[in-house]
């Protein structure tokens, strides 16, 4: 199977009050095309530094991040963005739906920068995908925390992303609300095709994922691939 | 890389218009802070367009005539009987001060008395009441009175007055000639008579300070460049000055160029504080979409696309709002003109002036989109990283040179606007640097204000205030910008006002109890003891008796003014404001000028250097004059140097003995040169009297009695001359403050622009309190707390700068000393604070009327 994420003895550490912090320390791990991991981890463990240097957000201290073939390491911060752009799909916790858009602009948005024509049907029919078709001309701020984030999971796959990387996507909503959203995403994933990698202390969501990577203190204390029978 | 495909340009338009829907009225706020500065500019602007335009076709108006040829001194008849050849028509005119008397009301006053002859103004008209009085004095022993004089003293039509030894009726009211201004009537009155009678007046006499005039109209004037090129050597050497329609558009331009360089200056002031309103309220714009440029980097947008996203959105909303600005300010041009009625030399009319709208919106353009560009350039420092980030990082620009380079381009864009009105490099260097000085000055003491504050505040006080005053210093407030800009409006009426007063009390000062405040001059020798005695006669007390004689320079260290002139020409002359205070030789030697002779300095000379000498012993003697220092210093003369003076075709050798320092304020007769005693007793001359009246009642008896026993004397009553300077300092004083109001609403709307922009800020705080039982007076309290300690803070550093300024001004440049006018100031330090306060209030009040969860859930 091909690889599309392939992490070696990445480094991170910050500059903190003249002392260097170590927040992930020599982490190496690739993941396959068409999988799904989720990674987990008490908080402070390092789980949103590890996804933000997976996604090409932040640049390793040390070490190498290799997305769908290109090597991040010695892009620049526009490169980066152009490879996200073109291969990357976001889903946040706190949904991060442009305020200022209203919700079919949000998804179109990722397409519109690729410059893509007749964009509107496909936007349109994600937005029916999630089930809030009638949502379609409302602001983020009119609609509900549900919601959003379906909206958000609209527009993560309406670039039809490579690898997709959710962090703690239902941290913000109840528990009938976040078993909609996972149904949602795992299935609209299934669908596409996508890579998954998702960032979660939420150890029921994790279970969902076919492998989970278990991080503590910035290193990997476990990596369990689910075995089918 | 193909990888890097750029964002369309399509879509960061789309982008901007669709971000900016939901800010629209948010930044259109932000904008308003630059309309009125926008505004002050185009009218001005427009204003200078019309004026030029009608003084350009108006300019035949103003001189009224083709051609004018003057002379201060009397013409030799060779050089009069050639200019009696000149032009198709010709007239003639000499005027002078003279004494005003109305027969009937026994009434009299100082007014220039102008002997006219032949039919000027071949242009435009005098303009009379009645219309046909202009002919009348053509036709006899009639007068023209000025307006405000005939109102004066109740004079009708028909009434006599006497102008020196004659009578005449006067045919009408004047209300305007060629040339005439608002102000130049009310300094100087002016009276038309028939030339032919002047000789009967006794007023053209010998020693009598007469100005000639020669108008011409030529019937093909196409042809007088020509005349003029041959007539300049014999103008030259006559002394001679000309003036055509063509001088006379350049010249009044020019003055006018002052004025309107002054209201655009006014004007930029006034955008410049709107443009550090526009340039932190972007700054708090900004921080507030750290999260929308975080998420849009995530998505694949570049540092730079993100830039230009907001770069757009600011661009079209200055240029929104330099449009708005350039409409509003095409209205007040209307205003303008009212307001400067008094000053204008021709009747003004309005059109709108396409390059100065223009001229507005882009120069409000450029200098919105540069003041916002130190925050904008920061879009480009926000990381993807803060969409997943529970906390946003701060963008942290400081070390961005790009944005060293947006202030060096600022100061070069003031600097440059600054060039374009005063076209000298060091007077723009210095207007640019006293605007980034005085704005630094605010900032520190702001900076010095909320320290001190902060120090001496006791933790023993009640918890709103220390939260009113704490928040002050809370992330992305905007105290230091709101004091600057409500402090340097208010530092600048505070200025305004206190200087008018220094100047009014100088001049108070100057007519004190003890002061002369009534003036005669033109006493002949043979008047001096009658007019002496008479002013005894009325118990008046003769304060300054001097002697003047005039005379002009006839040679300086050997060399006439030929020679001196040649020796100037051969030097190469650089230019620049060094050399602009030496009068030139020509300038120097031309002129008449007035001395006096004394033994002792007065109490207003003292002497700098050399050593005075008070009497000449010895016709033999060597004769030593004493020069007044800046005199001095523009002849280019020093001590020892040797001056020949002609007086009246005796050349006196002398030498400069002494400089001396003159208070030229004083209200006392005052000399460029004084000679000894024992060399001019002999020589023509007349005497000055100085005296003081206790009332108008004795003024107005004494004056009508000099001029009846002496039509020759002119009498100044210094009263009036304070009330004409009380009314035209007045006057300007409102051109100033009406520019200076834009400046101060400006400062107004950026106060409400930021506490609009930082309202964001405080929405959650405040309903954090509301939730957790805060009361609404309680809130209240707090955002009146804080309004008054803002309030108080731009007031106190505005009033700070205000009288340090007035101060010095006062000292160094008036010479006088300088005490505050307490009420006026402490009025207008509450009024302020009074704005400040209430504007906080009614824009926080709109928060306590909303329920905490609908503003948190629109926060979310």
């Amino acid at each position: 199977m091909e690889t599309i994420l392939n992490i070696r003895e990445v480094s991170k550490s910050y500059q903190s009050a003249g002392t260097s912090l170590t927040i992930l320390d020599k982490i190496s791990f690739s993941i396959q095309k068409g999988s799904t991991v989720a990674i987990t981890g008490p908080s402070g463990s390092g789980k949103t530094t590890l996804l933000g240097l997976c996604a090409g957000l932040d640049r390793a201290s040390d070490g190498s991040v290799e997305l769908n073939n290109v090597v991040l390491d010695r892009l620049s911060e526009d490169q980066r963005a152009a490879v996200r752009n073109r291969h990357v799909g976001f889903i946040f916790q706190n949904f991060q739906l442009l305020p200022t858009l209203t919700a079919l602009e949000n998804i179109m948005v990722p397409l519109e920068l690729r410059g893509e024509k007749n964009i509107r049907p496909r936007a349109l029919e994600l937005l029916e995908k999630v089930g809030l078709s009638a949502r379609g001309d409302h602001y983020p701020v009119q609609l509900s925390g549900g919601e959003q984030q379906r909206i958000s999971l609209a527009r993560a796959f309406s670039n039809t992303p490579a690898i997709l990387f959710a962090d703690e996507p239902t941290g913000n909503l109840d528990g009938e609300t976040s078993e909609k959203v996972i149904r949602l995403l795992f299935d609209l994933n299934k669908e596409a095709g996508t890579t998954l990698v998702i960032v979660t202390h939420d150890m029921d969501l994790a279970a969902r994922a076919d492998r989970i990577i278990r991080l503590k203190s910035g290193v990997i204390i476990s990596d369990e691939q689910k075995t089918y029978v | 890389m193909s990888e890097e495909k750029s964002a369309p340009i399509s879509w960061l338009f789309k982008m901007a218009w669709r971000d900016s829907r939901k800010n629209r009225s948010r930044l259109l706020l932000f904008t308003s802070s630059i309309i009125l500065g926008i505004a002050a500019l185009v009218a001005v602007y427009s204003f200078r367009d019309n004026l030029q335009r009608d003084i350009n076709d108006q300019a035949k108006l103003l001189t009224g005539a083709d051609l004018t040829i003057d002379s201060r001194n009397a013409i030799r008849k060779p050089v009069a009987a050639m200019l009696d050849t000149l032009g198709d028509q010709r007239a003639k005119q000499l005027d002078f001060a003279s004494m005003l008397y109305f027969v009937k009301s026994q009434g009299s006053r100082l007014v220039q008395i102008k002997a006219l002859q032949g039919d000027y103004p071949f242009y435009g008209e005098l303009e009379t009441t009645p219309a046909k009085a202009a002919k009348a004095i053509k036709n006899g022993r009639n007068a023209l009175v000025d307006r405000t004089v005939m109102l004066q003293f109740k004079a009708k039509p028909g009434d006599s007055i006497k102008v020196g030894k004659l009578s005449f009726a006067i045919a009408g009211f004047l209300d305007n000639a060629p040339g005439q201004t608002g102000f130049s009537t009310t300094i100087a009155p002016v009276v038309y008579i028939p030339l032919q009678y002047l000789p009967e007046t006794g007023l053209a006499t010998f020693g009598s300070r007469i100005h000639y005039s020669y108008f011409y109209q030529f019937n093909q004037p196409e042809q007088l460049p020509v005349l003029l090129k041959k007539l300049q050597p014999l103008m030259d050497r006559e002394g001679l000055d000309l003036e055509t329609v063509e001088s006379k558009k350049r010249s009044t331009g020019r003055s006018f160029q002052d004025l309107s360089r002054f209201l655009a200056l006014a004007g930029f002031v006034a955008l410049l504080l709107g443009c550090i309103g526009v340039g932190s309220a972007i700054h708090v714009y900004v921080n507030e979409k750290i999260a929308a440029i975080s998420t849009l980097r995530c998505l694949g947008v570049k540092a730079w696309e993100a830039f230009f996203i907001f770069l757009i959105q600011i661009t079209f909303i200055g240029l929104a709002g330099a449009i708005a600005g350039a409409a509003l300010g095409t209205g007040i041009q209307f205003l303008l003109p009212v307001v400067l009625k008094d000053f204008l030399p021709v009747e003004f009319t309005m059109q709108v002036s396409w390059i100065a709208i223009l001229q507005g919106i882009l120069t409000g353009l450029i200098i919105s989109v540069l003041f916002a560009l130190p925050s904008l350039l920061a879009v480009r420092l926000v990381s993807p990283l803060n969409a997943i980030r529970l906390s946003f990082e701060p963008v942290q620009a400081s070390k961005e040179p790009l944005k060293w380079l947006v202030y060096f381009a600022i100061f070069l864009f003031i600097t440059g606007f600054s060039y374009l009105q005063m076209e000298s490099w060091i007077q723009a260097f210095t207007f640019s640097g006293s605007i980034i000085a005085a704005i630094a000055v605010f900032y520190g003491l702001s900076v010095l204000l909320l320290f001190l504050v902060r120090k001496t505040l006791s933790s023993g006080l009640s918890y709103t205030w220390r939260q009113g005053f704490s928040n002050l210093y809370r992330p992305n407030n905007q105290t230091l910008m709101l004091i600057v800009s409500i402090g340097l409006s208010t530092a600048l009426i505070a200025t305004l006002y206190f200087v008018q007063g220094i100047l009014i009390s100088k001049v108070s000062l100057s007519t004190g109890k003890t002061q002369p405040n009534m003036v005669l001059f033109d006493i002949q020798s043979n008047q001096e003891s009658s007019v002496a005695a008479l002013t005894k006669q009325y118990r008046l007390p003769l304060m300054n008796q001097v002697p003047v004689i005039t005379m002009r320079l006839e040679e300086i260290n050997g060399k006439n003014a030929a020679d001196l002139a040649k020796a100037d020409s051969l030097k190469a002359q650089p230019k620049g404001d060094g050399n602009q205070r030496r009068e030139s030789p020509g300038r120097a030697f031309k002129g008449e000028m007035r001395a006096t002779y004394q033994d002792k300095l007065t109490p207003a000379e003292t002497i700098t250097s050399g050593k005075w000498t008070g009497r000449v012993n010895s016709p033999s003697d060597k004769i030593y004059v004493s020069l007044d220092q800046g005199y001095a210093e523009r002849i280019n003369v020093k001590i020892g140097d040797r001056i020949t003076f002609n007086v009246q075709g005796m050349l006196i050798p002398t030498i400069v003995g002494s400089l001396r320092k003159v208070d030229w304020g004083r209200v006392q007769t005052n000399f460029r040169v004084v000679f000894p005693l024992g060399v001019l007793e002999e020589a023509p001359k007349f005497h000055v009297i100085m005296t003081r009246v206790p009332d108008m009642k004795v003024s107005a008896e004494f004056q009508s009695q000099v001029v009846r026993n002496f039509p020759n004397i002119s009498v100044i009553d210094l009263g009036l001359v304070l009330q004409v300077l009380d009314e035209l300092l007045g006057k300007i004083s409102f051109v100033i403050r009406f520019m200076a109001s834009f400046s101060m609403i400006t400062g107004w709307i950026v106060l409400v622009s930021a506490v609009r922009s930082s309202k964001n800020q405080r929405l959650r705080e405040i309903v954090l309190l509301r939730t957790i039982g805060a009361r609404g007076g309680q809130i209240l309290r707090i955002t009146a707390i804080e309004y008054l300690f803002l309030g108080l803070f731009s007031a106190a550093a505005g009033m700070i700068m205000a009288i340090t300024g007035s101060w010095a001004l006062a000292v160094y440049s008036f010479g006088t000393a300088f005490q505050p006018p307490v009420v006026p100031a402490l009025l207008l330090f509450g009024s302020v604070t009074l704005i400040v306060v209430i504007t906080g209030m009614l824009s926080s009040t709109g928060v306590l009327r909303r329920s905490p969860l609908e503003v948190l859930r629109k926060d979310s």
